[in-house]
Formats: structure tokens, sequence, C-alpha cells
């Protein structure tokens, strides 16, 4: 592909992915600095929230017109995950009361990862393109899925360590608490004061920044795989001879290969995520 | 990947999100599967009761049949016996019946030959005294010797 050519037909592949990664913020423009807290990302947002209101709205229809009879094929479904949320809740949380806000939270965090993940099946443009008429701006940026942003994920993962937090302190009790961050893990010595803080900080920031990392990660990186996929049936139109028809069924093959894998990625990334939630905060139930 | 201020939005999402779904999702989907599980066991339990019920009736309908037929068993040996009981009477009362007749007849027979006897005696005496009579004709005086005549009659 010749600069002429990309000039006229296009943007080049190195402007579509980044075009692509770019998000639709509040500045209106790519965001330059790596921390700008004065930033927010509207299509992150918007999505991740179109997609709680759905997941939630359709789970709480259910639980509107739940019945203890012959359940419905929708309400069948819905049982199914709660349950098996609850089972995993029940194996992990030993704290009866503790369970009755940590496994609803579980089964937020599954249905809306699992939504939100599920983002990534629609064409990689379809949306943007959409966007970008009816914004009338043809550059306009869009991302359309949300557990492809890093704050998207931080954020859930930083819900996780403030729930951890909260029970922490709610278990062991205040001085419990600061009493394990000096003592834990290697002993009560005051030569070992220092050395057990820095590990429980460690810990604690570790675990916060893994949750959010793999699944942003394996969502980013399969999003990517998408644009390049549709880059290669994008760069048809530059092929010359069978190079064209070939890039075309490339693209088709590859597409439904990767989105067909790909469900086993949203799904059991969501489930990854829902299972650490469980087991970060069964964690702070644990004395040591 | 840059850091910015969706982080915290995205936090105070994830914790309304939360909280619906503990305060309207979970509770009454929770509450009708346990409903429901309670159900089933009740279920299970009714029917585990009606198969133990169903067999108690069995036995007992089995204990009802056959007791019945030990009771007609017995009522027709009962009544087999008394039909020969019936019988044996009836047959005794025919002899002893019978036994009476003959004993009737046989004394009519007795008290009709001793008649026959009186009078083949009375016969007798008058043939006598009519043969004695052609014989002594003359001298026997029927009015003088009618105490000798009677006499004879009476030996006879």
């Amino acid at each position: 592909m010749s600069t002429e050519a990309a000039a006229a037909h296009g943007p080049t592949a190195g402007e579509y992915i980044v075009h692509h990664l770019t998000h639709l913020n509040s500045t209106g423009h790519a965001q330059t600095s790596v921390i700008d807290f004065s930033v927010i990302n509207l299509d992150t947002l918007t999505f991740s929230i179109a997609m709680g209101v759905l997941g939630l709205f359709v789970m709480w229809r259910v639980a509107a017109s739940v019945t203890s009879g012959v359940p419905g094929r929708l309400q069948a479904a819905v049982e199914i995950v709660l349950e098996m949320v609850s089972n995993q809740a029940k194996g992990i949380i030993h704290h009866e009361e503790s369970r009755k806000f940590v496994a609803p939270l579980a089964l937020t965090v599954f249905i809306w990862i699992f939504l939100m993940n599920s983002m990534d099946f629609l064409p990689v443009d379809l949306l943007p393109m959409l966007w970008q008429t009816a914004s009338g701006d043809h550059h306009a940026y869009l991302r359309v899925v949300p557990t492809a942003d890093l704050n998207g994920t931080l954020g859930m993962s930083m819900g996780v360590l403030l729930v951890c937090l909260y029970y922490n302190v709610k278990i062991k009790g205040l001085g419990g608490w600061v009493h394990e961050l000096f003592t834990a893990p290697f002993g009560s010595h005051p030569v070992l004061y220092p050395v057990n803080f820095a590990m429980q900080m460690i810990e604690f920031l570790a675990k916060t920044v893994s949750h959010g990392m793999r699944l942003f990660g394996n969502m980013y990186a399969g999003e990517l795989v998408f644009m390049l996929i549709a880059l290669m049936g994008g760069a048809m139109v530059a092929g010359s001879g069978m190079t064209g028809p070939l890039l075309w069924a490339g693209h088709v093959v590859a597409g439904t290969i990767w989105a067909i894998f790909h469900i086993l990625i949203v799904a059991l990334q969501a489930f990854i995520f829902m299972m650490l939630t469980l087991v970060y905060i069964g964690q702070a139930h644990e004395s040591h | 990947m840059n850091l910015n201020a969706t982080l915290f939005a995205q936090l105070v999402v994830f914790f309304i999100l939360a909280w619906f779904t503990m305060k309207f999702v979970w509770p009454p989907i929770v509450k009708a599967l346990d409903e429901r599980a309670k159900k089933i066991a009740d279920g299970l339990a009714a029917a585990e009761r009606g198969k133990h019920d169903l067999e108690l009736a069995t036995k007992r309908s089995a204990d009802a049949l056959r007791e019945g037929k030990e009771k007609s068993a017995e009522l027709l040996a009962q009544a087999e016996k008394r039909a020969a009981q019936i019988i044996d009477e009836a047959k005794g009362q025919a002899k002893i019946e019978a036994e009476r007749i003959v004993a009737a007849g046989k004394a009519d027979a007795e008290q009709e030959a001793v008649r026959a006897k009186e009078q083949l005696r009375e016969s007798v005496a008058a043939l006598a005294v009519a043969g004695a009579e052609k014989i002594l004709r003359r001298e026997i005086d029927a009015k003088a010797h009618a105490e000798l005549l009677s006499a004879i009659k009476q030996d006879l």
C-alpha cells in the first residue's frame, strides 16, 4: 500500500489501530499525559453503565416476577448463574452476614463484566462508524469495550480493594487489623514490624493491580486482534489479483475463529474476576 | 492506556450496581430458590409417605383378603358339618319312626292273630258242639248240659 493510496483510501494500518485505541473523552482529543484526573472517558463510562443497567434490568425483571413454582427459561438461566455464584460464595466466605452483600456483589461483577466483555463481539468498526456518522465528525474516537480500558478494570479492582479494607476492619476490628498489618506474615517482633507492613502493602497493591490488569490485558489483546483481523479484510482493497479475495476470506475465517475463541475468554475472564473478588474478600475475613 | 477520572466513576458505578443487586435482585430470587427447594423436599417427603401408606394399605388389604378366605372356609366347613348333623338326625328320627311303625304293625298283627285264634276257638267249639250234638242228639239236652258245653268251649 503506497502512501498515495493510503491518503486516497483512508488511514494507514498504524493510524487505524491508534485511532481505534483512543478513547472518546471529555477533552475531545487524545489524552496526552499518562495520568490526568481532569479527563474522563465518556465511551467507557457510557458503555459500562449501559451494560450494567442492561444486565441488572433483566435480572430485576426476573426478580420481580420470580416464582418458586416452575420457572421460565429466563428465570432458570438467571437462577443457574445466581446458584453458581452463591455456591462459590458459600465455599469461599464462611461469614453468613458478609455473604448478604458479597454474594450479590460477585453476581453483579460476573454479569456486568460478562456483558462488557461481550461488546467485543460487535464488529470493531460498527459502533465507531455509527458514532462518527451520528456526531458528524469523521475522526471521532470511540472504544466500545469498557473492560479494554485500564480505568474501567482498575476502577472495579479498587472497588474490591475498598470492600476488602472494609471487611478487614469490620471482622478484625481496627486494632486487630493494624496489629495484623505489622505482625503478619513474619511474626510479632519489633524488628519485623516494618518488613511485615511493607509486605502487606505490596500484597494489597499487587492484588489490586493484577486483578484489574489481568482483565484489561485479556480484553485489550482480544480487541487488538479483532482490529488486526479487520485490517486484513480492509487491505483487500489494496490487494491485486487473487490477494484481495484471499484477504477477504482470511478476514472471515480468522474473524470467525477468533470470535468463537473469544466467547471462552469473555466468560472465563468474567468468572476469574468474580472468583478473585470472592477470594480477596474471603482473605479479608481470615485472621493470621 | 492512560489513567484518568474514569477510574473513580467506574468505582462509583461498581458500588451502585452492587447495591442494586443486593437490594432488588438477589433477595427475591434466593427466596424463590429456597422456597422451591423446600417445596421439592416436601414433595419428596409426601411421596415417600404416600409410598409407605400404599405399602401399608396393600398389606392391610392382603390381610383382609386372607382373613375373609379363612372365614369363608370356616363357615363352609361349619355348614357342611351342620348338614351332616341334620342328615344324621333325620336318619335317626326316620329309624325311630320306622321302628315305631313296625312295632305298631306287629302289635296290630298280634292282636289280629289273637282275635283270629279266639274266633277259631269259638268256631271249633261251635263245630265240636255241633258235632257232639249230631252224635248225641238224643242224649244231650242242650239246656241241661249248657254248663258242660260252656266248660268244653273254655278248654278249647
